[in-house]
């Protein structure tokens, strides 16, 4: 694989990767907005929906603790699902690109 | 070991508290045992370092290990540059002084981790080399922003490194009594040794050790603290509500309202919000820089030049998710536990900052301050955090030296015509350059309020760094003009900001304070509650911002006053508990009363805060909420105003490369 040998518009403009493309901007963009929604639901909550962080639902355990706890358990699912949908599905499209990269001209 | 007889052990403690505050943690007779652990974990880390030497010859061996790291042992190392001392040892303190709040301040430095997985990781380590600047290069000018990018590396290093190099010497000095220049040259001597010799292969198994011990010695303590619960989740949140320091602790903390509520109320307040974080503006600023700025973090992106591909580099952020999530739910037990076994009246005795909360909780938990066990918990949770201060500071050098050497000296300067043994030689001479640089601040800079280090490292990554990569990688019309003027105004409003905020020590307050401590205040009458005059004045001091209304207080006497009282008192006292009260007391006092006169006598004839304020302009701590913000217009106004060809022209290329690797670096075979 000489490195002159690509025309990188030609490989841009392949249906194949133009399907990569958007295939990942619309998973990434929506994963990165769920989690970045989430997240500052907690400095908003605890500021002005104090009343109900203090209800207590196991002992003195309350629904702030619970939802502090449910930020660690959604950045990991948000991990887990991207890593998973990366190398099941995008990791493949790149590979067909990349193996037939040469002839894309 | 069994959960009783700890417990039993408390009443030792709380005696040896006190006698230990000045010269260390770990007393005289037990040194030895510190000593044994620091070697055992220094020896096994130059052990590493002396067989990372022979590994160590390319340029892409010396920044990159030879991209041979694999996901798992880069997630590892990961978790090892990332949780600092400030993170290990500063959230745990938080939680055990203010509960809820400071579990929540741990919870964006994991989010964050989802940016850098997105968005980052894998486009990085497929169009990067070994820096900042070849990522910012691959289309933009290359000299203009290997320049610019290598000036922003070492500004974030030096703020990251400078914070923890003085929080390092105070560590050490509190918890081995061995002097703040000496750990601090200490400190400087091991991590050049780490870096020159080893590079990134030392600096990355120096960083996975560390996250190892780091990790267990978190779950034995955990385990410790939460088995006389029956490792019940409500059983110890219980525990929490139901003791006498935290109700205590809480009492202090919500001051006048304390007054109307029961024992039972107090306690469960310790599980809410609002103890410590009080401005929720501030707070979401903050979220913003942890959740944009750690993957704008020089030494953190110089991780993925590490692994052998695209897919390695996703394995190791998830990887460093699983370690990093894991780990801040283990210091919510720790803070917790810290609270319950040490109290938080002991722990702000010993450190302010609840510092020394994780450690000294260690040491009750292997059955107190004169045992052997106590102590070896203690030289244990020590050594680790010594380890972790090197481990940090190491992987602060690389990333500094990477940028004066591989983007000034090989890019800029010689326009990459160097050989390759000039390239690892400027590496290593740049090493040593930071490292030394990082010595001479560290000793500068003892005794200095470096608080606001850390948070404007934090910043300049989200509002400089930042916007540059992420619109570089996915925005088509992103070009030089714009990575220079974004970074410029990003990073510089940053820093002011931080420079105008209430992080800096400000003179006036503190000598006020004192003599308010002194001479005792006067009676104030009730101030009703003021609305905000606008937005703008919640951000900054020129105008009214709201404040809560203010009941009215009575005078309350001074310190010195009331020490002659109490001195007077005793005079007369007769049974033996209280007299024994009354001179705590007085001894409290007296500390109160020195403390109040050191501080008059250090800030005495100043008025103005390092920038020349009496008092803070920008009332946030953090200033994430403008600086990035402006930090992306900049890049965007800059590159419509510019017209660079190459910028556009390499478009494609990145793109294509950014997603597929095709021509990613690829790794050394050994």
């Amino acid at each position: 694989m000489s490195k002159s040998a690509m025309n990188w518009a030609a490989i841009d403009a392949d249906p194949r990767f133009q399907k990569l493309h958007k295939r990942k901007t619309t998973f990434l963009w929506s994963l990165m907005i769920i989690s970045m929604v989430y997240y500052f639901l907690l400095p908003i909550g605890t500021a002005y929906f104090q009343d109900i962080f203090k209800i207590k639902i196991w002992g003195p355990f309350n629904v702030g603790l619970l939802f502090a706890l449910s930020q660690f358990i959604v950045a990991w699912a948000i991990a887990a699902i991207y890593a998973n949908r990366a190398n099941t599905e995008f990791d493949a499209m790149a590979q067909e690109i990349i193996n037939d990269a040469h002839n894309i001209k | 070991m069994n959960a009783k007889h700890l417990l039993s052990s408390l009443p030792l403690l709380a005696a040896s508290s006190l006698a230990f505050a000045g010269e260390g943690a770990v007393a005289d007779e037990w040194k030895w045992l510190t000593f044994l652990v620091f070697g055992g974990i220094i020896g096994l880390t130059m052990y590493i370092t002396f067989w990372a030497s022979k590994r160590v010859h390319s340029t892409s061996e010396f920044y990159a290990a030879g991209r041979s790291i694999s996901g798992m042992q880069n997630g590892w190392a990961i978790a090892g540059d990332y949780l600092s001392a400030a993170s290990f040892l500063g959230i745990a303190g938080l939680i055990s002084l203010y509960g809820y709040d400071g579990f929540m301040y741990s919870v964006g430095f994991l989010v964050a981790y989802i940016t850098v997985l997105l968005v980052i990781a894998e486009p990085c380590r497929n169009i990067g080399k070994y820096t900042l600047g070849d990522i910012l290069a691959f289309r933009n000018d290359p000299k203009k922003t290997k320049t610019i990018a290598a000036i922003s590396t070492i500004t974030v290093s030096i703020f990251y490194l400078t914070a923890q190099m003085v929080g390092g010497g105070v560590l050490i000095k509190t918890l081995i009594g061995i002097d703040y220049e000496v750990s601090v040259i200490g400190v400087g001597i091991l991590m050049l040794a780490y870096v020159v010799f080893g590079g990134m292969v030392a600096t990355t198994w120096v960083q996975i050790v560390k996250a190892i011990l780091l990790v267990m010695a978190s779950l034995v303590l955990v385990a410790l603290v939460w088995a006389p619960y029956g490792f019940s989740l409500p059983g110890i949140l219980d525990g929490v509500v139901h003791n006498d320091g935290i109700q205590k602790q809480v009492a202090k903390l919500v001051g006048n309202a304390a007054t109307n509520m029961t024992p039972e109320e107090l306690g469960q307040r310790f599980l809410e919000p609002g103890l410590f974080l009080k401005n929720p503006i501030d707070q979401i600023s903050l979220g913003m820089a942890l959740v944009l700025g750690t993957a704008g973090l020089p030494h953190i992106l110089m991780r993925f030049f590490t692994v052998p591909n695209a897919k390695e580099a996703r394995k190791s952020v998830v990887w460093a998710m699983g370690i990093i999530g894991g780990f801040y739910v283990l210091t919510l037990f720790l803070g917790m536990g810290a609270a319950l076994n040490v109290g938080p009246a002991n722990i702000i005795a010993l450190d302010k900052g609840g510092n020394m909360a994780a450690p000294i909780l260690a040491q009750y938990l292997g059955g107190g301050a004169n045992s052997m066990m106590g102590n070896f918990f203690l030289a244990f949770v020590a050594a680790v955090a010594f380890a972790t201060i090197v481990a940090v500071v190491a992987g602060l050098v690389l990333a500094s030296a990477s940028a004066m050497a591989h983007d000034i000296y090989v890019g800029v300067i010689r326009g990459n015509q160097a050989t390759p043994d000039e390239q690892v030689k400027a590496a290593r001479i740049s090493s040593v350059i930071v490292g030394i640089v990082a010595i001479v601040i560290g000793i500068a800079a003892k005794g200095q309020n470096v608080a606001h280090l850390v948070g404007m490292a934090f910043a300049v990554a989200a509002s400089g760094n930042l916007p540059a990569v992420f619109l570089t990688l996915y925005w088509k019309r992103c070009n030089t003009g714009g990575i220079i003027l974004g970074m410029l105004v990003g990073s510089f409003s940053a820093i002011a900001l931080v420079m105008m905020s209430p992080n800096l020590t400000y003179p006036k307050a503190i000598i006020k304070d004192a003599q308010a401590v002194l001479d005792g205040t006067p009676a104030k009458d009730a101030v009703p509650a003021k609305a905000s005059e606008g937005f703008v004045c919640e951000l900054f001091a020129v105008c009214q911002n709201k404040e809560a209304a203010k009941p009215a207080t009575e005078a309350k006497p001074g310190a010195i006053e009331k020490l002659a009282k109490l001195n007077e008192k005793m005079a007369t006292l007769t049974v033996p508990a209280d007299l024994e009260k009354a001179k705590k007391d007085a001894g409290k006092l007296e500390k109160d009363i020195k403390k109040a006169q050191d501080d008059l006598k250090k800030f005495e004839g100043q008025t103005t805060s390092i920038v020349g304020l009496e008092k803070p302009l920008f009332r946030l701590k953090n200033p994430g909420l403008l600086s990035i913000p402006l930090g992306f217009l900049c890049v965007i106004l800059g590159s419509l105003l510019y017209r660079d060809k190459r910028s556009e022209e390499m478009w494609d290329e990145l793109y294509v490369r950014q997603n597929t690797g095709i021509h990613a670096e690829g790794s050394v075979a050994h």
